[in-house]
């Protein structure tokens, strides 16, 4: 395979269909004040309410030791809660933790197949610890392996498998009891681009096309996107929650950055139109509600020979920091601009 | 399908796993050989030379620690489980822990006595010859041995969270208990603490009956039979039944499966 850019294998943000929560689809996940302290004193979590309707693929977003992990587990059944409620599919977790883990599929931060065996022995193993009836396993089990594409890898030991295929045979695995609901913490951990790109693809065809509800977990802004809703959560408690394009909206308009031959000019003209412009080292900056449709409208005002326009959508950095008053980690954070047109002046030569 | 069908279903599916395992670790096979056979060519030649019938006299004692090694390994592998992850999947199941680990002790009882057979079959190059009924009893006291053997190495792993204690166990545990259970000499008339030692030692009720099995006195060249019959446990002087070692290996099996059930629902998440 010739190699590509992981932005050419990126399903395109702007392009994705979300879906609002539909109050119609019953609710899979119910967090009723869900806490965790644990026995050094450590407050985990601090008393988390969110519901999760079917069919949502929902994100929770958070630094290291946020206590995203601590929620997931404790959902799971891995972890008892100190304080608190929380039902899956309408099961209680600490009544009925095993009900709990049949409608469950979990994808885990670290690995958890036997490299051993072969990717069809890992499935068979799954199929009996949940208790999918024999007749059935064949079939399933040739399923899930087309679902991400592992289909010729069958008879393959694990050992021979990339971190990406491992991680894709999980999720498979995970689907193989077909549960209510995906649990994948951190999953795209260790991977590179490209396979974090397809895996995120993968996701979003099994809810579009099977209807699996995710809950995930991520602390990479831009996996968030892939999310129809977003919980922040910074030090154990829910600090935000909504669509990502609502969240956005919360944090305010879009920016207009404009670079011209003389910025003071196109700064007065741009005030006769009514439009106020802020003059930067970088260049004027407009606010504006919508940023692409107000391009063409400002570059013609501006009149002076226009060097290069970008449009600054709000990103989920700018809703974390405005949110949680911090950055979520230095390395992992995007440049800021979600969509960016370029022009080459034509009269500025 | 039954919850308790469902129960059965994993503890085989593990069971499988374990022997699947086997098969794929040649390397694990042949170095499990190499002691057995320093010990039955080696030393049992060395010593034999001094020793009338030695050679002949350690062939059970060979056969014997090759499977505990083995089962003792078998269970404490899976503290690489959890290493690897893979023992994760295997608790979050819904299934219960008792099931899983059933499966853990009996697959890895089955290899470590497929590993006793291994030697077994050298039985003729030594010297000592097996009837029908003694190769059918070595196998069920093999594998009563093993399962007990394999449910304490189970323990063991419970109670250590790294691989790194590994070493530690083979040393301060699974030696000394080899050393002492006289496998490797009768250890009947020593002086008090050797003895008692010696009676402690589970181990010692593991090899004794296998070696009664295999060098039944009754048969047996009068030198040979002399060393295979100073070699019995005794206790206050009486030669204990081979039953009463059977009962004590199946308690001390029951008592290491449970504790480890127990280690494994409180500590594992």
């Amino acid at each position: 395979m010739a190699p590509k850019s992981a932005d050419a294998l990126r399903v395109p943000v702007a392009s994705l269909q979300r879906r609002a929560p539909d109050v119609a689809q019953p609710v899979i996940v119910d967090v009723r004040g869900l806490g965790k302290t644990f026995k050094k004193g450590v407050r985990a979590v601090d008393g988390v309410h969110l519901q999760v309707r079917k069919g949502e693929i929902f994100a929770f977003l958070g630094p290291n030791g946020a206590g995203k992990s601590t929620t997931i587990k404790m959902l799971c059944t891995l972890l008892r809660p100190t304080d608190g409620k929380a039902s899956i599919a309408g099961f209680d977790i600490e009544t009925s933790p095993r009900e709990v883990r049949r409608r469950i599929g979990l994808v885990f931060q670290e690995r958890t197949l036997d490299d051993q065996l072969t990717a069809e022995q890992n499935l068979r193993f799954h199929a009996v610890l949940y208790g999918v009836p024999k007749r059935e396993v064949e079939e399933r089990i040739t399923r899930v392996l087309a679902v991400v594409g592992l289909t010729n890898r069958r008879s393959d030991r694990v050992s021979k498998y990339s971190g990406g295929m491992a991680r894709r045979l999980e999720i498979a695995r995970a689907l193989l009891h077909t549960p209510d609901i995906l649990f994948l913490d951190e999953p795209t951990v260790g991977l590179d681009p490209q396979t974090r790109a397809r895996m995120w693809a993968d996701v979003r065809r099994l809810r579009d096309e099977q209807g699996v509800t995710v809950f995930m977990t991520t602390h990479y802004m831009d996996e968030a996107e892939y999310a129809d809703r977003i919980a922040i959560i910074d030090h154990g408690r829910i600090v935000a929650l909504d669509t990502p394009a609502r969240l956005k909206a919360q944090v305010g308009l879009d920016k207009v950055l404009l670079s011209t031959a003389d910025d003071a000019k196109a700064a007065a003209a741009l005030a006769k139109k009514g439009m106020t412009a802020e003059a930067t080292a970088k260049g004027l900056v407009l606010k504006v509600p919508d940023g692409e449709a107000a391009v063409a409208r400002i570059v013609g005002a501006a009149g002076t020979g226009v060097r290069n326009v970008s449009v600054h959508k709000p990103s989920l950095d700018d809703v974390f920091m405005h949110f949680t008053g911090h950055e979520i980690r230095p390395e992992g954070a995007q440049d800021g601009a979600m969509a960016r047109a370029w022009m080459a002046s034509t009269r500025g030569r | 399908m039954t919850q308790f069908g469902n129960e059965v279903r994993t503890a085989l599916m593990v069971w499988r796993r374990e022997l699947i395992r086997f098969t794929r670790s040649p390397a694990r096979v042949i170095t499990g050989f190499v002691q057995p056979i320093l010990l039955l060519f080696v030393l049992g030649y060395g010593l034999g030379k001094l020793v009338p019938g030695y050679q002949q006299f350690i062939f059970p004692g060979a056969v014997a620690m090759n499977v505990i090694t083995t089962a003792i390994f078998s269970g404490v592998s899976i503290v690489w489980d959890r290493e690897f992850g893979f023992l994760r999947e295997m608790l979050v199941a819904p299934v219960s822990r008792s099931s899983i680990l059933a499966g853990k002790v009996l697959g890895g009882a089955v290899v470590a006595t497929l590993q006793g057979c291994l030697i077994l079959v050298l039985a003729p190059v030594v010297g000592v010859s097996l009837g029908f009924v003694a190769i059918l009893q070595f196998l069920g006291g093999a594998l009563l041995m093993a399962v007990s053997l394999t449910a304490f190495g189970v323990f063991v792993a419970s109670r250590m969270k790294k691989i790194d204690g590994f070493q530690a166990v083979m040393q301060f545990l699974l030696f000394p208990m080899i050393f002492l259970s006289g496998s490797q000499f009768p250890l009947q008339d020593v002086p008090l603490w050797l003895a008692a030692l010696n009676r402690l030692d589970p181990l010692t009720y593991a090899v004794d009956p296998l070696r009664r099995i295999l060098l039944d006195p009754a048969n047996l060249a009068p030198d040979l039979a002399t060393l295979s019959q100073r070699s019995q446990v005794q206790f206050f002087g009486e030669t204990i039944p081979m039953w009463s070692e059977f009962v004590a290996m199946a308690l001390f099996a029951a008592l290491f499966f449970g504790l480890a059930v127990l280690s494994f629902r409180k500590a594992e998440q």
